[in-house]
Order: C-alpha cells, then structure tokens, then sequence
C-alpha cells in the first residue's frame, strides 16, 4: 500500500515535469525552424527573469494571475465554465476605484470596503449567468463571454469625463477619481520596486480556498455535482443552488482580481487599466490542475514567462515565442496528464488482474484439493 | 514500475537542469552604455501595423539609416499593467539608448516617471503631454485630417451613407470621429453618418482585425458605402472586408494605406488615408537628438504645418481636389473650427 501511494507521488510530478519539458522541446523546434539559436534564447530568459527587479515584478503579476487562477477554478470544480472572470473583475474594480475615489474615510475601513464592493459586482455579474443556467438553462459559456462585452460596454459608457470618469485631455487618459492616499495598501519594500503587500490577500484567499473545497460540506457537495450531477441530485444536493453559489464564490474571487494593481499601483481605473486577465486565469487554472499549490505554481510561471519575453525581444527575439511557450505548455499539461492517467489506470487494471488471477489459483487449489 | 522510475528520472533531471539558476541581486535594467541608437516602444499592434505604429517606424528607419544609428524596438501588450511599460523604458534608457520614444498615450505616466530617472536622456511621447525638461510631447490635430476625409467621403459616397469605425471608445480616437462627422455634415449636410467602435475600453480595439471586418459588413450591408476606419492594425480587417464589395470606398488612418505593400490587393478602393505624420515628428526629434540640441516641450502637428495631411495617392480624388483645397484653407485659416470631441 505505501509502495502505491509513492508511485502516486511520482506520476503526480511526473506530468507536469513532462509538461514543461515537453514545451521547451517544442519551443527549441520552433526557434529552430526559425532561425534562431534555442539555447541562448533560454539561457536569455533564465538570466533575466532571474534578476531581483524582475522577481519582483513576477511576484506582483502572479498575485493577479492567481486570484484569477483561483476564480476559475471554483467553477471548473463544479463544472462550469466561468469565461467571464475577465468582464468581473473589469466592473468590479471599476466600481471598487469609484467608491474608493468618492469617499475619504480612514484606510483600515476604506480599503476593506474597497475590497468588498469589488467582490460584491463580481458576485452579481457572475450571479446573472447563474441564475439564466437554473432558470432558462442558458449555457455559461455563451453568457458570460456576453457579459464580458456588456461589461467592457457599462465601462465604457460611465468612464467618461463628467459622468464617473476625470478626463485629463492633455494625455488622452480618462480614469476615476483616485483613492485617497490613506487607503493606499501596504508593500513590501524590496532593493528595487515594492512587493504588492495585496500577496498576502492573495495566500489568504488560496487557504480559503483549500478549505472551503476540500474540508467543507459545501465544498463535498460542490465536487459530487462536478462529478455527476444526478448523484449529487439523488444524494440531496440542490443542484440548482450550488450553481447559483458556486457562480458568486467564483464571481467574488473575480472580484480581487483588479485589486493588486488597483490598491498597489494605479490607484484609479483608467483607460489602462490591464485587461484580459480572466482568460489568462483559464490557462493557469488548468495548469495549476484547479489545485491552489499547483495554480500558484502556473502563476508565477506564466508571470515568469512574460516577464522573460521582455527580456528576449529585447535581445532580438521575436517576443511571440513566449505565447507559443505559453500555448505549448497548456496543451502539454493537457496531454502529460491525459498520458499518466491512462498509464495509472492501466497499471491499476492489470494490478487488479494479478491479485484477482492468484486469488482464482487460490480457489482452484481449494477445489482441487 | 520501471517506466514510472524511468518518466521521474527524466523529470527530475531536466527540471534540476531548468531549475539552477541562481539570484544573483542586481537589476535587469542595469546594464549601462551609452549613445546605443534610438530606443523605440511601440503601442499595442507594434511594428508592422500598417497604420499608427509603421508610421513611427519610418520615422525612426528614416533617421537610423541617414545618421548611422543603431536601434531596439520593444512593443506593448493588452495586458499591460504600468509596470510593464515602465520596465520597458527603462530598459531602453538604462542601457544607453537615447532618444527613447513611446509611441501612444498609454505610456503618458510611465514617461513621466522614467524620463525623472534618466534626467540626461531625451524622451517623446506620442499623442500625450508630458511636462518634464527632458520629454519631447507629440500633439497631433487629427481632427483636422479627419474633417478633411469626412469631406472627401461626402463628395464621393453615392448612396449618402458614410461610416466611421474607432477602435476604442476614447478621447483620442474622438477626435477622428469629431473631425469626420463634423467634415461630412459641413459638405452634405443631408448625409448620414453611423459612428461605431470596436471596443469601449479594451486597448485589443487596436489589434483585432476580425472585430473591424464585421463591423465593416455591417455596414456595407445597411448600404454605407465609404467607411473611414481609425483603429491601427484593426483597419487592416475592414479595409479587406470593404475590397469584397466593389464600389465601395475604405479611408485609411495615420499611414498612406494605398502605398502599403501589405496591403497592396485591396489598394484599388482604397480612398485616400488621414495621415498622421508620426514619422516626420520622430525624424525630426532623432535628428535634433543627433545634432546635440534635442527638441523637447510640446510640439503640435497640425494642417498647417504639415503634420496631419489626407494623402492624394491612387488618385481617386483627383476630381474633387479642388474642394478639398478649399476645406483645408479654411480649417488653416482659422475659418473653420474642427471640432475635437464628438
């Protein structure tokens, strides 16, 4: 029994290991095929991301790319495709900066409401892609990618000069106003830039998101109907209502997204305020297989490798090739672990076959004798 | 069980292998020099935009290759946060390249904190103002370039349809849509003009080809049939989309889009283009860079001085010159008033 569970142990880190390697094989292909020298590229990358700035900058993306790794998440367990972590942590952090700009109350109670607001609109704006799967079975996938565009729209409409927006005509920039500096979070100061003290919101929020998943009823029940939805029906749960919630959990964790860089660093949401970051959420989740050590792990990765992709074009290279990387090694999770899980199934089905064909000797000689 | 030890051992080396690099302290943007050349940091769409970015690039081509001038290029990304595009300045100025030029006003602040750091370095940034000593801020009417294609559309659409496609939802790119709804209306005033953006505030309005082409099918289908697209390398999906209904007009933005090769299969509807002459304000910054007397503060591009223009080439407006002549006396003169926000 203890020799099966360390062989566990070593597929579990075998398929991400493969993953990673497979990608790289991959990447030097194309950089062959390219043209283009593949070790130096990779020497370039290890090098450069390797520098105390850079670390620090892939600590800060890799909180963000986390909350939303961890948002997406919550809805693979049960099933759903949350696509819309993008368009929910977009509105919650701009009514979040709103808020936050409008009041000027002391930062212990500022930045917690701040937090709060974010989290409350994410929760409603995924809750409306809940309620449409209960009610009129609308699939998720359809309308949360909707809301995503409705939301980049509500933006648009209230981010305007003298609606919920300050336009600086100078600089073609519009954003809200910005949060008092008394409720600005807390960092920590490195040698070069400040690590984003919201990390630590970010570690918070992955605890809570182990226990509530794995040593909760709620979280129990949120697996089963993962698994197998009549089960979980036939077995008690509401099925209806733990999509409902499992929408405004993930919608909440959507809701922190924006916060790192909304409390830590731009202070306000403006016209750059850094998009697209929910569907960068989808690939750490799978990377991380939905587990919080393991989407930590594809966080700082993917923060790793766009942090090295500066650092190759600035060598010569095209900067494209980290999104190849990127893309390989999605795709290379995807299959390292479809490989290993076959590989264990079919070591189990013939373990079964050994301890069932000596216990069929074992009968034999009974009757024989 | 063997091939399980097997895979492990394989992992574990090459991950040890991956894995042996040590942190060693020191910045990644400390790498020093001076004098490399030119420094150049693209908006999103980067080099090879046919539009906004390819224009600065020319500018820049122009000048390395007259003075002997080396060069780095760097481009931004939709997920941009202002750390990544500080780095990205810093990266340039820290080793050596002056001037370093931002293409875009989303390097606005990033600018202002960068060019305090490298107080001896000359910097430009493109469509933003940046009051500091040592920055270079590029202004350019184009609502004046506009107004003029809106001119040139309403003198040329036959079904009094014309259409405008901004890439994203801002002030800056209002001032296209100012320009041009405001040309239109002052030469036809009968004339109906559908305004439309790609995206609200999503910076992809710039780098998503496939969302202008089905804007444009929109509405080449509601019978618009000049349509004046200001959306960097988005305009290169309605222009191709525009090339499949015959009779139909595309207005290209910020480079001369009929004379790009990239896009010579579609040059034949290609009206004419509002130019936006980022290269000539790069040029001349790196020129002043080179001659030692950099040419920093505010410098406004406009009709007047030749910094914002409607190119001429195909000749398809030949017959009607002598009207666009006209408009952009009086816009020069001070005669007409182009607005600069719709």
């Amino acid at each position: 029994m203890k020799k099966f569970d360390k062989d566990r142990v070593v597929l579990g880190i075998a398929a991400p290991v493969l993953a990673v390697v497979g990608a790289l094989i991959v990447t030097a292909l194309v950089l062959l095929a390219t043209g283009k020298e593949p070790f130096h590229a990779f020497d370039v990358m290890v090098n450069y991301g390797d520098k105390t700035d850079s670390q620090v900058y892939i600590l800060n993306k890799a909180t963000t790319y986390y909350l939303a790794g961890l948002a997406v998440a919550i809805g693979f367990r049960m099933n759903l495709f949350n696509i819309g972590v993008d368009g929910q942590y977009q509105l919650g952090a701009f009514f979040a900066a709103v808020v936050g700009g409008a009041i000027s109350i002391p930062g212990v109670v500022e930045v917690p409401v701040i937090i709060l607001t974010s989290m409350a609109v994410g929760a409603i704006w995924a809750a409306i892609a809940g309620v449409l799967k209960v009610t009129r079975g609308v699939s998720e996938v359809i309308s949360t990618i909707m809301l995503n565009s409705i939301a980049g729209i509500v933006i648009g409409y209230f981010l305007q000069g003298g609606r919920l927006g300050v336009l600086d005509k100078d600089a073609n920039m519009v954003s809200t106003k910005p949060i008092p500096v008394s409720s600005h979070l807390f960092s920590f100061k490195t040698a070069t830039d400040p690590v984003f003290g919201f990390i630590v919101f970010a570690v918070l929020a992955g605890v809570i998101y182990w226990f509530l998943l794995s040593r909760t009823r709620f979280g129990f029940d949120l697996r089963t109907v993962g698994r197998s939805e009549s089960a979980a029906q036939a077995s008690g749960v509401s099925v209806k209502r733990m999509m409902i919630t499992s929408m405004l959990i993930s919608g909440a964790m959507a809701g922190l997204v924006g916060m790192p860089t909304l409390l830590n660093q731009s202070y306000d949401y403006g016209n750059d305020f850094p998009t697209g970051i929910g569907f960068t959420g989808i690939a750490v989740a799978l990377l991380g297989r939905n587990n919080p050590v393991g989407i930590a792990v594809g966080a700082l990765l993917w923060a790793f490798l766009e942090r090295a992709s500066a650092g190759l074009e600035f060598e010569g290279y095209d900067k494209e090739i980290v999104g190849v990387i990127q893309g390989v090694i999605v795709l290379a999770v995807v299959i390292a672990y479809e490989l290993v899980r076959r590989y264990g199934l079919t070591r189990q089905q013939r373990q079964v076959g050994a301890e069932l064909a000596a216990a069929g000797t074992d009968d034999k000689q009974e009757v024989a004798a | 069980m063997r091939r399980v030890s097997k895979i492990a051992a394989a992992g574990v080396v090459s991950a040890a292998l991956a894995l042996t690099a040590t942190a060693c302290g020191s910045s990644s943007t400390d790498s020093g020099g001076k004098d490399k050349g030119v420094g150049m940091a693209y908006d999103v769409g980067g080099r090879g935009d046919h539009s906004f970015n390819d224009s600065a690039a020319r500018g820049m081509d122009k000048a390395t290759k007259e003075f002997g001038l080396k060069s780095k290029e760097q481009t931004a990304s939709n997920s941009d946060t202002e750390s990544d595009r500080e780095e990205r300045l810093d990266q340039l100025a820290g080793a050596g390249y002056n001037p370093v030029v931002a293409v875009g006003y989303t390097y606005g602040d990033a600018v202002t904190k960068i060019a305090k750091k490298y107080p001896k370095t000359t910097f430009a940034i493109v469509d933003s103002v940046v009051s500091a000593p040592n920055v270079d801020s590029m202004v350019f009417s184009t609502e004046q370039s506009s107004y003029l294609a809106g001119v040139a559309a309403a003198l040329k659409s036959k079904t009094g349809k014309v259409g405008f496609i901004g890439g994203v939802h801002n002030t800056l790119i209002g001032t296209f849509q100012a320009g041009f709804d405001q040309g239109v209306k002052d030469t036809k005033p009968g004339d109906q003009v559908t305004d439309q953006y790609l995206y609200e505030t999503d910076d992809r309005g710039y780098n998503d080809p496939a969302a202008a082409a089905g804007k444009a099918k929109g509405m080449l289908d509601k019978g618009i049939d000049v349509i004046y697209t200001a959306a960097g390398l988005s305009g290169d999906g309605s222009i191709q989309t525009i090339a499949g209904k015959p009779g139909t007009w595309a207005i290209g933005v910020d480079s001369d889009q009929h004379e790009d090769p990239a896009l010579a299969k579609y040059k034949n509807q290609i009206l004419t283009s509002a130019i936006k002459n980022v290269d000539v304000a790069v040029y001349d910054l790196i020129k002043s860079v080179h001659d030692g007397k950099p040419k920093v503060g505010t410098n406004s591009y406009n009709l007047s001085n030749g910094g914002v223009s409607l190119a001429t080439s195909g000749g398809f407006l030949a017959d009607v010159q002598a009207q666009l002549d006209a408009a952009k006396q009086k816009v020069v003169s001070g005669q007409i008033k182009v607005k600069s926000t719709p």
